[in-house]
């Protein structure tokens, strides 16, 4: 019997709406007042494996790394209908780059048994899409990144992705196991129902660290960042805008095309 | 001892494609502070003759890889190649282009390379000789300044219709060298089997110089079709918030916004959109912002440099004749 094993990883990030505000250290956000949410991204690749998982059958395993606050978020995974989580907690991890995060992710991952990975194209946070990428590498699979349509084959050994670029679609097909980042607009993702919740309390959930992964802490954290923040700032402020006057819509219109043509210069 | 100043140009269907122009730019600025030279990499199939306007905007040699195997971009076979040659070269910065491509190339060869990467930057400048790269993050809500650590090459992504292009100087040619590399069938991994051009025929978002957008304020699909017919007199593309796009009245590809298409064009004119903080994620890098909104109060009017308080279906289609009248 064909069965599809698969992947989601999971990444917390702050809420769209929250107000991010400059730490006095001016080199990260003040963490206070932030609420948590799965990553927007992450929820089409759980929506995909759930619907993969009913087509063929097969696991959902939910993969996060970061503090204990990501439980929660991998708990919203299980109550839409995967199957297990797993939450790599370690202190010595916070403040791991894109490519610490793949090296532990993919510790993890190379002990289970997988046919898809799903990762997010990239995290509304730090805006990277770095972490997909560097896993597929990790774990020496293709990558099929920013993906909104896909297709697996009947037999389970390939799958057929749709990946939009600039003024076209390019069809993809690689071989099984593979990793796919997923865009917006390859699904629709379901909400977790009462039941679902309910069972998600009972479903596996296992923490591990990154001396139970066989992996050194000296590779981890931000002491073994590549990339470093010097400093944030906020961002650069637009001049006030002008408001175009007229009595009229026609008279508003005249006088918008007009400073578009003759002040900005764009028209 | 790493240096130099390396840019990955970008080619489709044997074209050259503009932000290669934006990289090569400022790869020339960065080089010229540092006194080094700037290597531009074409890979394709046939393209060789295509390497001399690389130097027009600045690429002093131009190493191109020429093989029937890079004819279309895929993941693995580039990868492949670039790696190899950014090994053999060892410059101390390496640019890239953030289209589709760009993103995608840099993003597994920065694992590949084991360096860090800085994606979607929107400004340059050196400190100490070192590469710092400017970037906004949550959304545009903040921007970070960030350099590399103990990271050969220092590796950064552009964001597309941001920076500067040089003048074209047509009377320099660069060296064109062809570069050898290995690679090996067994690790194309993936194969393009279909391109599906879209019908629209319009300039993607992410390299339009001017978009039209819609939000819900358009009351439904028919509504767009003032949009259409602005869009159609200013040369412009037509975007859309993720209202209208949910509402299903565009599709996906036009989205605007955090989790759609980021866009700098020169001129963005806001339709019925309120300016919520995940529309602005997508477009605040925009040259000149333009609201046309009833509700003087929409936030959009803060951030736009020209804002017309009123009902979008009376200005819209009147704009539309004064622009015709201009062009
Ligand atoms: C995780 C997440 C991600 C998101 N990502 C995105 C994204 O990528 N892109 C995005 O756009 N949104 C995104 N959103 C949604 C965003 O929060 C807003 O809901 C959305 O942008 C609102 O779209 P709108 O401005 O078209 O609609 P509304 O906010 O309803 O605004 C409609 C505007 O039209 C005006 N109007 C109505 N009729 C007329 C008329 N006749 N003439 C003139 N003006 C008129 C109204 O005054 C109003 O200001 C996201 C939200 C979340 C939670
Ligand atoms: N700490 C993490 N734990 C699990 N998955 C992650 C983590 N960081 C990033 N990812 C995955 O990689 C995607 C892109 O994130 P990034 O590369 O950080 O922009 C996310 O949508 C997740 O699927």
């Amino acid at each position: 019997m064909v069965v599809v094993n698969i992947i989601v990883c999971l990444k917390q990030v702050p809420d769209t709406e929250t107000q991010i505000r400059i730490a006095p250290d001016g080199k990260s956000i003040a963490q206070e007042d932030i609420k948590w949410i799965m990553n927007p991204y992450d929820e089409f690749g759980v929506e995909e494996a759930l619907k993969l998982k009913e087509k063929f059958g097969g696991e959902v395993t939910v993969v996060g790394a970061g503090p204990k606050r990501v439980t929660e978020s991998i708990r919203t995974a299980l109550a839409m209908g995967a199957d297990k989580g797993i939450l790599i907690n370690d202190p010595a991890f916070e403040g791991s780059d894109s490519l610490g995060t793949a090296k532990a992710l993919a510790a993890v991952i190379k002990n289970l048994e997988y046919d898809l990975i799903f990762t997010g194209q990239r995290g509304v946070d730090d805006d990277l899409g770095l972490v997909g990428a560097a896993l597929a590498e990790f774990l020496d699979i293709p990558v099929l990144s920013v993906i909104t349509k896909v297709d697996v084959a009947e037999d389970g050994k390939s799958v057929r992705v749709h990946r939009p670029v600039e003024g076209q679609t390019l069809v993809i097909e690689s071989d099984l196991p593979a990793l796919i980042t997923t865009q917006k607009g390859l699904n629709e993702p379901r909400y977790a129902s009462l039941p679902g919740i309910m069972k998600a309390k009972k479903k596996p959930f296992d923490e591990k660290t990154l001396a139970d992964l066989g992996l050194s802490e000296a590779d981890f954290g931000g002491g073994a960042r590549k990339l470093q923040i010097l400093e944030l700032t906020p961002p650069p402020q637009r001049e006030a805008g002008r408001i175009v006057e007229g009595e009229t819509p026609e008279k508003k219109a005249k006088e918008l095309a007009r400073l578009l043509h003759e002040e900005a210069k764009v028209v | 001892m790493p240096n130099g100043v390396m840019v990955i140009a970008e080619q489709r269907d044997g074209e050259i494609r503009k932000v290669s122009y934006e990289i090569v730019s400022e790869g020339r600025n960065l080089a010229d502070s540092l006194g080094q030279v700037v290597t531009a990499v074409l890979l394709g199939s046939g393209v060789k003759d295509k390497a001399a306007i690389l130097g027009q905007y600045g690429a002093d040699r131009v190493l191109v890889a020429d093989d029937p195997r890079l004819e279309t971009y895929t993941t693995d076979a580039y990868v492949a190649v670039i790696a190899e040659v950014v090994k053999a070269n060892d410059p101390a910065i390496l640019l890239l282009g953030g289209s589709a491509q760009g993103k995608d190339l840099s993003a597994r060869l920065s694992a590949r390379l084991g360096v860090g990467t800085a994606q979607d930057c929107t400004a340059f400048s050196l400190e100490s000789g070192n590469l710092v790269a400017l970037r906004p993050i949550y959304a545009g809500k903040a921007y970070a300044k960030v350099s590399f650590v103990d990271s050969w090459p220092q590796m950064a992504v552009a964001r597309p219709n941001v920076m500067a292009m040089n003048e074209p100087n047509t009377s320099k040619s660069p060296e064109v060298v062809d570069v050898s590399f290995s690679l090996d069938d067994s690790a194309l991994k993936t194969r393009v089997v279909e391109s599906i051009r879209d019908e629209s025929g319009k300039v993607d978002l992410t390299e339009a110089d001017i978009i039209v957008s819609g939000g819900r304020g358009m009351k439904g699909p028919e509504g767009y079709g003032i949009l259409e017919e602005l869009a159609n007199v200013l040369g412009a593309s037509v975007g859309a918030s993720r209202s209208a796009v949910d509402a299903g009245w565009r599709p996906h590809s036009d989205q605007v916004g955090q989790t759609g298409k980021v866009v700098s064009p020169n001129l963005y004119i806001a339709c019925g959109i309120s300016g919520a903080i995940q529309h602005l994620a997508g477009m605040s890098t925009s040259k000149v912002i333009v609201a046309i909104n009833k509700d003087a109060e929409a936030p959009i009017f803060q951030k736009a440099d020209f804002g017309v308080v009123d009902d979008l279906f009376n200005i819209i289609p009147a704009f539309t004749e004064e622009v015709k009248k201009i062009a």
